[in-house]
């Protein structure tokens, strides 16, 4: 008898704590102020023919302390590789002698919103480009240096400080370019396919499943405005397509290579997902 | 990351007697010691052990730092300022580096 009473209340205590957790896991209604000063936009109404009601940023759905570290850019540890990325811009590299600020002088200037525009389209490549494709080809073309590597430091550090230019600018990419549209397609159709042993599409998480919990952690809406993003459970910038392949490992599936076919048709349409959100990078998250 | 580069946020001026909050950032990557490489070979510990402010040489806040401090530590902390002078900031590496910084306030 005492044992089932004990089991009972063993219970009511797992099903209040999950009914606490449940609850915890939605989106806040809370406005993100970066130091008090610059209003950014984290709910925006969705563009024609977009699946859900509201898009919303995933700065929405973390904890107190971390929508707070955002909110501060001293806190903010992101900030440290915008520092970073900056020290990149002026450093002189490659046989034509050149840094990035040789041609584009000062950034806060020159790439004022242009990374709320990427991706773009790369007529002479006809696949879509985004910024880290769009360094690597200056890279190549004008400074005659290397080409970085997929996640190498630097790359993080320069797309970081490149989109922290456009901070609190809409996000908006202009599917009229070239072939861009078609790409948006192949990006919804690798959205809503099923990979992996677990079956799950992008779809089955981020449009279904916001606000919910799957195991420990909450499910956003997965829109991209916060790329690069600093994750406290990395401790580190996260790339998008590194956090693509993150994703779709979890599904216990092969994932694509970064910037291949797939993941930049993807890049195309999730981006489309998060139209009207401000930029955010360096976002912080779980 | 580059080499350990400390951000340091004080304000430029009060007024005597005001107590203001200071707020430091390191970039370090924080080796817990606790990690193994591919080869399973412990990586290292490599770690900030102890940080502390000092105002005009007199002791303002100091803290030992352990493996279990993430990266990029950050610590926020109060100081009563009586009159104008210079906050030092020290961060002390296991490698036995050295990184500080300081900032001047002034005092109406």
């Amino acid at each position: 008898m005492k044992k089932a009473i004990i089991l009972a209340a063993a219970a009511a205590v797992a099903a209040s704590g999950m009914a606490a957790s449940l609850a915890g896991a939605e989106p806040v209604d809370d406005q993100l102020v970066i130091d008090g000063e610059l209003e950014m936009v984290t709910r925006a109404a969705p563009p024609k023919d977009h699946p859900l009601d509201e898009v919303l940023s995933g700065w929405l759905y973390r904890t107190p302390e971390t929508r707070a570290l955002e909110a501060d850019s001293f806190q903010n540890p992101g900030m440290l590789y915008v520092e970073r990325g900056e020290e990149i811009w002026n450093t002189v590299e490659g046989e034509a002698g050149k840094s990035c600020a040789s041609c584009h002088g000062d950034a806060s200037e020159s790439m004022a919103g242009v990374g709320a525009a990427y991706p773009k389209w790369d007529a002479a490549a006809k696949r879509p480009i985004n910024v880290e494709l769009q360094i690597n080809k200056c890279r190549e073309n004008n400074m005659k240096a290397e080409p970085y590597k997929f996640d190498a430091a630097e790359q993080k550090a320069l797309t970081t400080f490149v989109k922290h230019q456009s901070l609190g600018t809409p996000m908006q990419v202009d599917l009229s370019q070239g072939d861009l549209q078609s790409w948006w397609k192949k990006g919804e159709e690798v959205y809503y396919t099923r990979t992996g042993q677990l079956n799950l599409s992008c779809a089955s998480c981020h449009e279904q499943n916001n606000g919910n919990y799957i195991r420990a952690d909450h499910l956003s809406q997965g829109n991209v405005n916060g790329f690069p993003t600093y994750r406290l459970k990395q401790a580190n910038m996260v790339s998008l397509h590194n956090r693509f392949r993150g994703c779709i490992r979890d599904t216990r599936a092969e994932f694509p290579a970064a910037f291949s076919d797939e993941l930049m048709a993807l890049e195309v349409y999730v981006t489309w997902r998060g139209t009207g959100l401000s930029i955010e990078t360096p976002a912080v998250r779980q | 990351m580059a080499a350990p580069k400390p951000r340091v946020k004080v304000p430029k001026s009060a007024s005597a007697g005001e107590v203001i909050t200071i707020k430091t950032l390191i970039s370090h990557k924080m080796e817990s010691g606790q990690r193994k490489d591919k080869q399973g070979n412990v990586i290292p510990r490599q770690i900030i052990n102890k940080f502390t402010c000092e105002f005009e040489g007199k002791p303002v806040f100091s803290c030992d730092v352990e493996p279990a401090i993430s990266a990029n530590p950050y610590f926020e902390f109060t100081a009563k300022v009586m009159e104008s002078g210079t906050f030092k900031f020290t961060w002390v590496d296991d490698s036995g580096d050295v990184y500080s910084h300081e900032q001047a306030i002034e005092v109406k």
